[in-house]
């Protein structure tokens, strides 16, 4: 069948689609549409910035949202509404936000500038992210040029902008109406399921398909690695793995959330979780990428999984043959190997609220502060009583094949005094507990000093030292 | 040219916006890739090499032919021509022939249906080396004496006695990485078949002419049925000056065999792995000074990895020997510049081309000098600065106009520099774990390419009867502003609003044998050959308007409300029209050469500059002594950019070239295996500075003066100098790091760039004794 999505009022059917075409390639070689650029098919630098968009939950509005169109495949835009640069305007109309970059020296070379312009023309219209420092909103926009001070300027200066999708969400619902998708290409096949019941069935069917949520991992694997997708699984029409519960006891997050969905309840749970979120990827990234296929992955590096760990979650797995529940680190096998029986999907994911003894401390670090991936990610969190720490939950990533708890720091740990030298006993058992890889983002020793200091940083935050540059600005004393 | 207009002496307001500014908000700025694609084209991609130096046994491309979309695969034994695309030692192959050099080198070419098609079955050929020694680093290299050119000495005096008799002397080593240009468009070309043998390609690159003839020399063929084009490119910054004829020579070479038309669009990882870099060096140096400071003498030993092949390096290292004085008076010194070649891609232009290196070098010395002697760097600076009787550099150049000075006083003051040190050290005796640095760095950069006979550049300007007005010259746009600059050149002339001259794409087919977009001097060179085509238009128009209304030529002015010739006044439009009716050639090249320039590069010694830029920064940091992460709090900065043509342009030349400075200095770490192999090549792992990496106070001034050279507007050129004004974040982090032990007499070993690893492990160094 055919993939159907809203471009500029109009719907645009594409038959007989290549399951991993990206949009971004479509839009410029099969629509003429060329002010989506390409700058690295990866994902990292936002100038194939484009807006996606979709019914909210009680179909009455559009949800717009910022992402990389280079590693968007076609099937995941059906149903949905698209906006590129060329849906804003033309050259002798300029928008107000356009005007103010074009008057402001916003561009030198250009390049980048659409996809600046649809990231700013998002948080203008109140896309995903709206409410983020216009820094945070750009961070997945490289500009190799600028520096950035006119197109920050810009963004300050333009406020909202009004748009009238009125008319949009009866389209949209108009092609709600369908049922699920599917399709095939020569010998590949693809589906894009409603329910998650329906996925239970497919991938009975289908244990050798691949899962897709947001594309942001699997998407390099088509555009960087060339690989060649038989079987591929659409996740993101499944409204059910859509579900965020924020209830006493913590937080229930459907495997299909995306990050920025999550965000702002991550950020309750825990302001230095919601810091870790505001950190994972550009905002095209956190629009796209899933709580669920962060995990699913099993990414040694995943930014996700060493805090949820750190915090108690626990992640819950379906299949035909039913559910179970099970600790998020004991998911995690080894490199490349995860506790997932064919037939079976990452469905959700319990975070426990931290209890008001405990303290919860989060850090990643990285060469780049936005926008990077984690040499070292550290989570503690540890309930402390009357000076003793009683419980300690110690979790690392890149620190070894998997995002793993530390047992020797934590039984350093555990039953002792919150002290000085109860830290440093624990942030040298740490070599106990780790023996971590050099690598391009980091060297072994790097490595083990960091992930200890890191629990120096932890006694420095307690004792109200600040601790993190991150903290200062320039009008610091 | 001796005599020239006072600067815009008719149009009042020289801020125009870019030129393509409201093309680039709208995505209908055209680029290479921009292009309705001609069904029969082909897409391009290059089988690379597995090794870093190996021979090549033998080669199976028999699953490459077979796969979908395959239409052609060649070799080096395809080439007609010539198999190089190397700018002047002509040891960059196109395709490599028997032996290949570095890893990523291209072996075959592949010729598909679709991009994607070309890229998988490039991946399918099977070929086998035999290995050869491959030196990867600077030590392997110097161990094999492997070298691109002989080592160059530049010295004067006698450096080694004066060091001996210096009341002070201190020696130290640092390494500073490459840096890749991450221009955000990858390196593309499109080229499509003429009649009768004519290529045209499209290519993103500073240096049309130069594509024009080697892709002519490859295929045997005339420059004159090559014409290259180029309207704007996507960011460049030095990676497309010698850079793209890989690709368009390999997008011509297909033309030439198959008649359908070709384009090499490169994937960006291939690009990162495949095109040159920022030099890496590592510095070595002895110093000797007095009680303030002041420098009696410097060996400076300054080592590149230049990798393969030579393209530009030996000019590079010439540069960085030019810079490594900055502002600085080095009464007797000797500099060795050791150019090594490696087995890893060949390093190439990158904005400064070796400025920055030299420049970082010397500013690292001043660190050194004041920490040994416990005194505020920016007082050993000043101690060192160019003055009366100390005005001549290393090679020769008396220092005409040493603004420095005056600069550093001035800005020291706008910035609040000795307030804000001493809030610093306050601020770090109460802060354990985190520490603040500041540091005021000057910069002094030379203008002109240090090869003279590059200083040339041609352009042409066409005027209809309508009064409407073309203008075309050798320059490039890549997001720099000379086209609107040389535009405005025009526009003053006629006395014409910039609108009514319309730029158009830089061709060789309309101005030949230019020399690259580079040198920080498209607008010097090729705004004065654009002043120089219009006047002689104008003088035309002026005869021919004195005749017609029989007043004197000096009668006749050109204003903004219209041609003025004795009593009659009317539009220059009408004025056209009349002196095409009387025959008048309304059309014309211009030509500049800069005066006064001559460098005998034997003896290093002359004057390869035509005058300094200057500028200076102010940078405070913050580093957090556990983790080693650092931010760059604030930014000052004051820039001479001489009379500005364009203060907007100019204003976003300092505050980008900055920033990508910042970069270079930070985050930005090219990281290769023993293998030779680039670990970097991709956004995920190679880090250029984001928004939030911006200080959150960065404030920008224009230096109030004027070129002492008569100049265009005797304005100055802006493209390069104020990447190194970031060399203050550096210097900060210096600061900051030396912070963590306070009254330690010792410079922290920090190399670059300061990474939070490289920053945790010099506060280690400093702390260790």
């Amino acid at each position: 069948m055919s993939v159907r999505f809203v471009l500029d009022g109009e719907v645009v059917e594409l038959a007989d689609v290549d399951p991993t075409g990206t949009l971004l390639d479509h839009l410029r070689y099969r629509m003429g549409r060329t002010g989506t650029k390409e700058g690295c098919a990866e994902g990292d630098c936002g100038a194939c910035t484009v807006l996606v968009g979709d019914l909210d939950a009680a179909g009455a509005a559009v949800r717009w949202r910022a992402v990389n169109a280079c590693i968007q495949f076609l099937p995941m835009l059906h149903g949905k509404a698209l906006l590129t640069v060329e849906s804003l305007s033309r050259a002798d109309s300029l928008n107000p936000l356009q005007a103010c970059m074009a008057a402001n020296g916003s561009s030198q070379c250009g390049f980048c500038t659409p996809g600046f312009v649809m990231s700013l023309y998002g948080r203008a219209i109140g896309a995903s992210g709206a409410d983020l420092p216009v820094a945070d909103v750009i961070a997945g926009n490289l500009c190799r040029c600028t520096g950035y001070g006119p197109i920050l300027e810009a963004g300050e200066a333009v406020g909202g902008l009004a748009r009238d999708d009125g008319a949009l969400v009866a389209v949209l619902r108009e092609l709600a109406a369908g049922g699920s998708a599917s399709g095939r290409y020569g010998d590949r096949c693809w589906f894009a399921p409603r329910t998650a019941w329906e996925l239970a069935e497919l991938l009975a069917e289908h244990p050798d398909a691949r899962l897709v949520a947001g594309a942001t991992d699997v998407g390099l694997w088509v555009t960087k690695g060339l690989r060649v997708l038989e079987k591929l699984i659409f996740l993101g029409d499944i409204a059910e793995l859509r579900a965020i519960e924020d209830g006493p006891e913590g937080l229930t997050i459907g495997a299909g959330v995306t990050y920025a969905e999550a965000h702002a309840a991550f950020a309750r749970l825990h302001p230095e979780l919601g810091e870790l979120v505001r950190r994972i990827g550009g905002l095209q990234v956190r629009n796209a990428g899933t709580v669920g296929g962060n995990i699913a992955n099993g990414s040694p590096i995943g930014d996700g999984p060493p805090a949820l760990i750190a915090l108690g979650a626990q992640v819950t797995l379906r299949g035909a043959a039913g559910r179970r529940t099970l600790p998020l680190e004991a998911y995690f096998l080894d490199y490349g190997k995860q506790d997932r029986r064919p037939g079976e999907f990452v469905e959700s994911l319990f975070v426990p609220r931290p209890g008001s003894d405990d303290m919860v401390h989060i850090s990643k670090l990285s060469r780049r502060f936005d926008s990077d991936i984690s040499a070292v990610c550290g989570a503690f969190a540890l309930t402390v009583t009357d000076g003793t720490i009683t419980a300690a939950r110690v979790a690392f990533g890149g620190m070894a094949a998997t995002p793993r708890r530390a047992p020797a720091c934590e039984a350093a740990l555990v039953g002792q005094p919150l002290t000085l030298a109860t830290i440093e006993a624990a942030a040298a058992a740490l070599k106990r507990d780790y023996a971590p890889l050099s690598d391009v983002r980091g060297s072994a020793g790097y490595r083990l000093e960091a992930a200890a200091n890191l629990l120096l940083r932890l006694w420095h935050r307690a004792q109200g030292t600040r601790v993190s540059v991150l903290e200062l600005d320039g009008r610091d004393g | 040219m001796a005599e020239r207009d006072p600067a815009w002496k008719v149009l009042a307001k020289p801020a125009h916006p870019h030129d393509s500014a409201h093309l680039h908000v709208t995505g209908a700025a055209r680029y290479a890739d921009d292009g309705v694609e001609e069904p029969d084209m082909l897409h391009l991609a290059f089988g690379q090499s597995a090794e870093a130096h190996a021979r090549i046994v033998a080669m199976d491309l028999a699953a490459v032919r077979a796969a979908e979309g395959v239409i052609a695969v060649y070799t080096a034994a395809d080439i007609p021509g010539e198999n190089n695309v190397g700018p002047v030692a002509h040891d960059d192959q196109l395709l490599a022939d028997g032996v290949v050099i570095s890893v990523g080198q291209p072996v075959f070419l592949v010729a598909a249906t679709s991009q994607r098609a070309a890229r998988m079955a490039a991946r399918l050929g099977k070929v086998a080396y035999e290995p050869l020694p491959a030196l990867v680093t600077i030590e392997q290299a110097r161990a094999a004496d492997s070298l691109i050119e002989p080592t160059q000495r530049m010295a004067r005096g006698d450096a080694a006695g004066a060091l001996a008799s210096a009341p002070h002397r201190t020696s130290g080593a640092f390494a500073m990485g490459g840096q890749d240009h991450f221009y955000l468009e990858g390196q593309i070309a499109v080229a499509t078949p003429g009649e009768d043998g004519q290529i045209h390609l499209l290519s993103s690159t500073q240096h049309p002419s130069e594509v024009q003839h080697l892709v002519a020399h490859m295929l045997g063929k005339p420059s004159s049925d090559v014409t290259v084009e180029v309207r704007r490119m996507g960011g460049a910054f030095g990676g497309k000056e010698t850079q793209a004829a890989l690709f368009a020579a390999a997008a011509a070479l297909v033309v030439e065999k198959t008649g359908r038309p070709a384009k090499f669009r490169c994937d960006r990882d291939d690009d990162m792995v495949m095109t040159g870099k920022r030099h890496e060096f590592e510095v070595r140096y002895d110093v000797g000074f007095d009680d303030a400071g002041r420098i009696a003498a410097l060996a400076l030993h300054l080592a590149t990895r230049c990798g393969a092949t030579a393209d530009l390096s030996p000019a590079i290292c010439d540069r960085a020997m030019f810079h490594a004085d900055n502002c600085y008076f080095l009464p007797h010194v000797e500099i060795l510049s050791e150019r090594l070649r490696t087995n890893t891609v060949s390093a190439t232009a990158f904005r400064g081309f070796g400025g920055p290196q030299g420049m970082l070098a010397i500013e690292r010395i001043m660190d050194d000098v004041a920490a040994r002697l416990g005194l505020d760097p920016l007082d050993v600076r000043i101690a060192n600065l160019y003055g009366p009787g100390r005005d001549v550099t290393q090679y020769g150049m008396t220092v005409a106009d040493n603004i420095a000075p005056q600069m550093i006083a001035r800005l020291r003051q706008t910035s609040d520099y000795d307030a804000r040190r001493r809030a610093v050290a306050a601020f770090n005796a109460a802060s354990p774990v985190l520490k603040k640095g500041i540091a005021l760095t000057p910069v002094k950069f030379g203008i002109s390419f240090t090869t003279t006979h590059l200083n040339q550049a041609g352009a042409l300007v066409l005027v209809y009867a309508d009064g409407s007005i073309q203008i075309n010259h050798g320059g490039t746009e890549m997001g720099q502003g000379v086209y609107i600059k040389v535009a405005q050149v025009v526009a003053d002339v006629f006395a014409v609003p910039v609108t009514q001259v319309r730029i158009t794409a830089t061709r060789t087919d309309k101005v030949p044998n230019t020399s690259a977009t580079a040198a920080s001097s498209g607008a010097d060179l090729n705004g004065m050959a654009a002043y120089n085509a219009a006047t002689a238009v104008r003088d035309r128009l002026t005869a021919f308007a004195a005749r017609t209304f029989g007043c004197d030529e000096g009668e006749v002015r050109f204003t903004p409300e219209g041609v003025i010739a004795g009593g009659e006044r009317l539009t220059f439009g009408q004025l056209c029209r009349k002196a095409h009716i009387g025959r008048v050639s309304l059309s014309s090249t211009g030509f500049y050469a800069t005066p006064d320039i001559a460098y005998d590069r034997d003896a290093h010694h002359g004057r390869p500059f035509y005058y300094f830029a200057y500028g200076a920064a102010v940078a405070e940091v913050a580093i957090d002594t556990l983790t080693g992460e650092h931010k760059v709090l604030a930014v000052d900065i004051l820039h001479d950019v001489g009379r500005s043509l364009n203060p907007v342009i100019d204003l976003g030349q300092i505050e980008g070239g900055f920033i990508q400075g910042q970069g270079w200095l930070t985050t930005e770490e090219l990281v290769f295996d023993d293998k030779g192999r680039l670990l970097t090549h991709s956004p995920a792992t190679y880090k250029i500075p984001t928004a939030s990496d911006r200080p959150a106070r960065f404030t920008v001034s224009l230096w109030d003066g004027e070129n002492v050279e008569p100049t265009i507007n005797r304005s100055k050129a802006v493209g390069e100098p104020p990447f190194m004004l970031a060399i203050s974040v550096f210097s900060a982090l210096n600061r900051a790091i030396a912070a963590t032990v306070p009254d330690k007499r010792a410079l922290p070993p920090l190399d670059a760039p300061a990474t939070p690893e490289n920053v945790l492990r010099a506060i280690a160094g400093h702390r260790a004794t």
